[in-house]
């Protein structure tokens, strides 16, 4: 399919003076609340929507802290003792013990994948309308792979809930869950709300006719 | 006249067959992929995923056993395991994710596409369902639940053994439905048939 040469405007419904709807496509004069077709609300200023993307993402980021600092799991085996482990700390435990593959999905999903999305996030919102290097469409795709990948997150505190329910064998063996896990979660969440607010439309229409010359070949 | 919903470039609608695709011609967003009786398949996969999901609540989960003592514990038992103290919200949130969101997402989606699939007119608030459905489907999490399962088997892998119950199985299950239903719903003119003042 090609795509529109990156040196003309794009004709795009903002231009036009009309809104266009994110739920099914229709398009409404300028100004009106919600679509008449599926109901969906019409935001007329998306600056708003940033304003909401770094209200989720500073949340985010700031319950990420006690998320990494408390522990996430409480463990009291009969031949190990009690111990206490955090996010990070689990993971060195899984490599301690050469279980390398559940190692990397669950240091990918806690540490990378959390850590990547901040950046991300802070990144796309900085460079609206700049002349970065990167290309409008390279942006939109990291926007887009953010907001599909965020709710793999949420695999930790699934395995923290099942790992402290089937773990209850008395003394031979007992799994808790540490405060962390709450963090950990609302951090998660809060991240897929700065996505969700984010709308791929600023990025487009910001960039306007000139960002994409030159990248767009990329 | 459409606009793309990712980058906001004005698109003439033109009729596209069953199994064509369209995209935006900027930014390359999926716009339309009709497939023949996708009210039908959906409705269908949707009674699927509500009924394993109704199965996997009443039978056992996953048991562990070592050294002659064993425990057994189902996906309600899973979402209670943070109640204790001041994690109790999260078992509330970890129950919505798992069970109750992904019930509701296909019971909205039932409700909005039941009546087209049985060839009659959507009810009064279909649209209403159907957007529900799709704001909801980020928050359902069944298929993040079941990955977050096989690393915690290999976690006690090394402490006990591990048994998979009746109800680990249909969670499997469930999730491919839910997979094929997903993919389905990715299309707007479901819009034109639940639209009462649609040409179409």
């Amino acid at each position: 399919m090609g795509r529109a040469r990156p040196d003309i405007p794009a004709l795009t419904a903002r231009r036009a003076g009309l809104v266009g709807c994110r739920g099914c496509g229709q398009v409404a004069p300028a100004g009106q609340h919600a679509c008449a077709r599926c109901g969906t609300r019409l935001e007329a200023d998306r600056r708003i929507c940033l304003q909401r993307v770094w209200a989720w993402l500073s949340a985010g980021v700031i319950l990420y802290v006690p998320a990494n600092l408390y522990p996430m799991l409480d463990t009291s085996t009969l031949t190990t003792g009690a111990s206490q482990n955090t996010i990070l700390g689990g993971i060195f435990e899984l490599a301690r013990a050469q279980d390398w593959g559940v190692a990397a999905i669950v240091f990918v999903a806690s540490v990378v994948v959390p850590l990547g999305k901040f950046i991300a996030i802070a990144q796309l919102a900085l460079t609206l309308g700049r002349r970065a290097p990167v290309s409008l469409h390279r942006r939109h795709r990291l926007l887009r792979l953010v907001d599909f990948i965020g709710r793999w997150s949420m695999i930790d505190v699934f395995v923290v809930a099942i790992l402290s329910s089937l773990v209850q064998l008395g003394k031979l063996a007992q799994i808790h869950p540490g405060p962390a896990a709450v963090f950990f979660a609302l951090s998660v969440a809060f991240t897929m709300l700065a996505a969700q607010s984010f709308d791929p439309r600023l990025i487009w229409d910001r960039g306007g006719a000139d960002a994409g010359r030159g990248a767009e070949a990329a | 006249m459409l606009a793309c919903p990712e980058c906001d470039l004005l698109l003439a609608r033109r009729e596209i067959g069953p199994g064509e695709r369209a995209r935006c011609s900027r930014c390359g967003h999926l716009l339309f992929s009709p497939r023949p009786e996708a009210a039908a398949k959906i409705v269908a996969l949707s009674l699927t995923v509500a009924i394993l999901m109704g199965g996997a609540m009443f039978f056992p989960f996953l048991s562990v056993a070592t050294g002659g003592v064993s425990h057994e514990s189902s996906i309600f038992g899973t979402a209670l395991a943070y109640s204790e103290g001041f994690l109790a919200p999260l078992s509330v949130a970890v129950m919505l994710l798992i069970v109750l969101l992904p019930v509701a997402r296909v019971l909205a989606l039932i409700f909005a596409l039941g009546p087209l699939a049985a060839g009659r007119a959507p009810f009064a608030q279909a649209r209403r369902a159907f957007r529900l459905a799709g704001r909801i489907r980020p928050w359902a999490m069944a298929e993040v639940f079941l990955i977050g399962t096989v690393v915690a088997i290999v976690k006690i892998g090394g402490l006990a053994s591990v048994g998979l119950g009746p109800a680990f199985w249909a969670f499997a299950l469930l999730v491919v439905a839910a997979a094929a239903m997903d993919s389905l719903t990715n299309d707007w003119t479901i819009w034109d048939a639940l639209d009462p003042t649609s040409p179409l």
